[in-house]
């Protein structure tokens, strides 16, 4: 059942479209993301669902119901706000109690639920504190506790842990997802922050520039992602250009340039059915790439490609090589297992097999203008060079 | 070893610091004293007395011209105060138009001096044939307090956190019960230090009260001043030394009243 549909959602600010026609259907109990970087949108699209802004155009549905110009207070919906906002001039007890208030419900009803919603977030024993003398973990426990308590159909949240310190941020999470199994409402989740939005969500939306890039569940968006933004946005990625030479039912094989005058071929999963000849752009994750010296036994299914290691950066938990083929450069995550390959790890300026799966190389739309916005997202100097060099 | 420079500069903030003191408190350490000399003029210490406080409680005149500065302060605060907080909520309003206009002209009185308010007033009452007396001090008390009432109570709002009122809107709050519930008592420290701000400027003002309230209207100031003129000191020392009492009692008590006021909204 769907809690919040979306209908061509729009919102200009002066002569700046915020949000530009966004249609989207948010099914009931789900925990839903909003992902971009900061002025995609996502918190304006936020602000329309919770009634602080009014859509210039589209409608917005909860439930059964169209909500685009009604007033917040009439809302069956509740916000998290970035900043928590507290009323500072109530203890931790008033504050929660608020929304029940307002509605008049009678004090022994309100003493209960205020209970039972601090001993949800484990603050009932802080109950006469003011906020300023709680900390930022305490204070989002409280934000919680005093939305919940009015039972909403939906809850918003923007931006939650962005003010907390990574340790804390990685425990509120597990939180908010228990906090969510626990009352089984549909969650609207707006963040930046690409691991957040993996973790925590059901389902998600890439948004870009007032759109919707992409959207559905963390690991389709992660695994195959539709266009350049999505898929340097999330994680890291390595852009190959290639040549179309044949066409199989399940697989392509190509032919790409080193910008040095050499090729190499590859195999490669696809989105759309291209024909031979065309040119089209492929995206390969860099914990996708095994890296070895000694070439590997030769495989139907498995890429190889030779190049010199330019750079490794070390990073505790993996290696990250930047690998040389004429003039492109990939990125490759490797883990600290020894026990794959029987030889030290390499070293700069090495000479190395790079060898994947080729269903882990994946199709990706691809229009020139991307490219421009790639190079902001990504900071492999040489990936940049080459997707220019191509573009002429 | 300290530098010669650094010690003549801790010197020489010692010299001013106990100069100031030397001329602010002695001056009223003195009157303190002489309020309980047995002189009629200040001559010398002729021994402990409490008559003229005595004399100050039996003194008709005096009590009437307290009682006005009351009922004068405490009106004009009240008034001027409810007056400064709606001029303060109109002008958060950033895009009302004549914004910057009205704030302008309630910054100005803050600079003019008293005297021209004075003479102005005067003279608009006399225009107006409007009878000088309460009334009259009482209109030109509140004028002359809007301003600073308004600007205390503007600048605390200029901080307002107004995501504030978007959560009690989230929450279900109408946007009256968001006024009442949220908003005022978080003006609340503001609205206090403009109230007590126009009580005091009320209290001790004499230029303006003395050109806008004619014969027979004293306040204290004005009783004050009129009594020195004829040359009798001593029941004004006495008075000061209460007024001075009751100003230390109202500075200790303010930080009690705040938290009293602002925990019982």
């Amino acid at each position: 059942m769907a809690d919040i549909i979306l209908q061509n959602v729009s919102k200009d600010f002066g002569s700046f479209r915020a949000v530009d026609g966004v249609n989207l259907t948010i099914n009931s109990g789900e925990l839903f993301s909003f992902l971009g970087p900061s002025g995609c949108g996502k918190t304006t699209l936020l602000r329309m669902i919770a009634g602080f802004e009014i859509p210039s155009d589209g409608s917005i549905m909860l439930g059964q119901t169209e909500i685009t110009d009604q007033a917040p207070y009439k809302r069956e919906v509740n916000t998290i706000f970035q900043n928590y906002s507290l009323f500072p001039h109530m203890n931790l007890y008033d504050n929660v109690a608020f929304g029940l208030r307002v509605k008049k419900v009678a004090k022994a009803e309100i003493r209960d639920r205020v209970h039972e919603m601090l001993k949800l977030v484990k603050m009932e024993d802080q109950a006469q504190k003011f906020p300023n003398q709680i900390s930022g973990g305490q204070k989002q426990r409280i934000a919680i506790a005093r939305a919940l308590i009015n039972k909403p159909r939906v809850l918003l949240l923007d931006e939650p842990l962005a003010a907390l310190d990574l340790k804390l941020r990685q425990h509120m999470l597990i939180e908010l997802m228990n906090i969510h199994d626990a009352v089984g409402i549909t969650f609207i989740y707006v963040t930046h922050d690409q691991s957040e939005a993996m973790s925590i969500s059901d389902r998600l939306a890439v948004m870009n520039k007032g759109r919707i890039v992409q959207s559905g569940p963390p690991d389709d968006i992660y695994e195959r992602p539709a266009s350049i933004f999505s898929a340097y946005f999330i994680g890291d990625t390595n852009m190959i250009r290639g040549e179309v030479t044949a066409v199989h039912e399940d697989y392509l094989e190509l032919n790409c340039p080193d910008g040095e005058g050499n090729y190499f071929d590859i195999d490669s999963c696809f989105q759309d059915a291209p024909e031979v000849g065309e040119h089209i752009m492929l995206s390969l994750r860099p914990e996708k790439i095994a890296i070895s010296r000694k070439k590997p036994k030769e495989q139907d299914d498995i890429n190889f490609v030779k190049g010199q290691i330019e750079d490794i950066l070390y990073l505790g938990t993996h290696t990250q090589y930047i690998v040389r083929v004429g003039q492109l450069k990939f990125r490759v995550f490797s883990q600290h297992k020894r026990v794959y390959f029987d030889d030290e790890a390499p070293d700069w300026e090495e000479e190395v097999w790079l060898f994947w799966h080729d269903s882990d190389t994946w199709q990706i739309d691809f229009k020139e203008s991307d490219i421009l916005e790639a190079e902001e997202l990504d900071e492999v100097s040489g990936m940049r060079r080459y997707l220019k060099r191509g573009k002429s | 070893m300290q530098p010669l420079r650094t010690k003549l500069f801790k010197g020489m903030n010692l010299t001013v610091f106990s100069l100031v003191m030397v001329f602010l408190y002695i001056p009223i350490l003195i009157l303190i004293i002489f309020s309980f000399n047995d002189a009629r003029i200040v001559t010398g210490w002729q021994g402990f007395t409490l008559k003229y406080y005595k004399q100050l409680f039996q003194n008709r005149t005096i009590q009437e011209a307290f009682w006005n500065t009351m009922l004068i302060a405490g009106l004009s605060t009240l008034i001027s105060t409810a007056l400064g907080i709606l001029t303060a909520l109109g002008l958060e309003n950033k895009r009302f138009t004549g914004r910057k206009g009205v704030l302008a002209l309630i910054y100005t009185p803050l600079m003019m001096p008293d005297i021209l308010m004075g003479v102005s007033l005067a003279l608009l009452f006399n225009f107006t044939r409007v009878n000088t007396g309460m009334f009259t001090v009482l209109i030109a008390h509140i004028t002359f307090c809007i301003s600073y009432t308004a600007i205390v109570i503007q600048s605390r709002l200029e901080g307002f956190d107004y995501s504030l009122v978007e959560a009690a809107a989230d929450l279900g709050a109408r946007p009256s019960y968001i006024f009442w519930k949220i908003k005022f008592p978080l003006m609340m420290p503001g609205i206090i230090a403009a109230a007590l701000l126009s009580f005091t400027l009320s209290i001790d003002d004499f230029i303006i009260t003395f050109f806008t309230s004619g014969r027979g209207f004293d306040t204290l100031p004005i009783y004050v001043e009129g009594t020195i003129r004829r040359g009798t000191i001593t029941t004004i020392n006495s008075l000061s030394t209460l007024m001075i009492g009751f100003t230390l009692l109202l500075v200790v008590l303010t930080k009690r009243v705040r938290k009293i006021i602002i925990s019982a909204m």
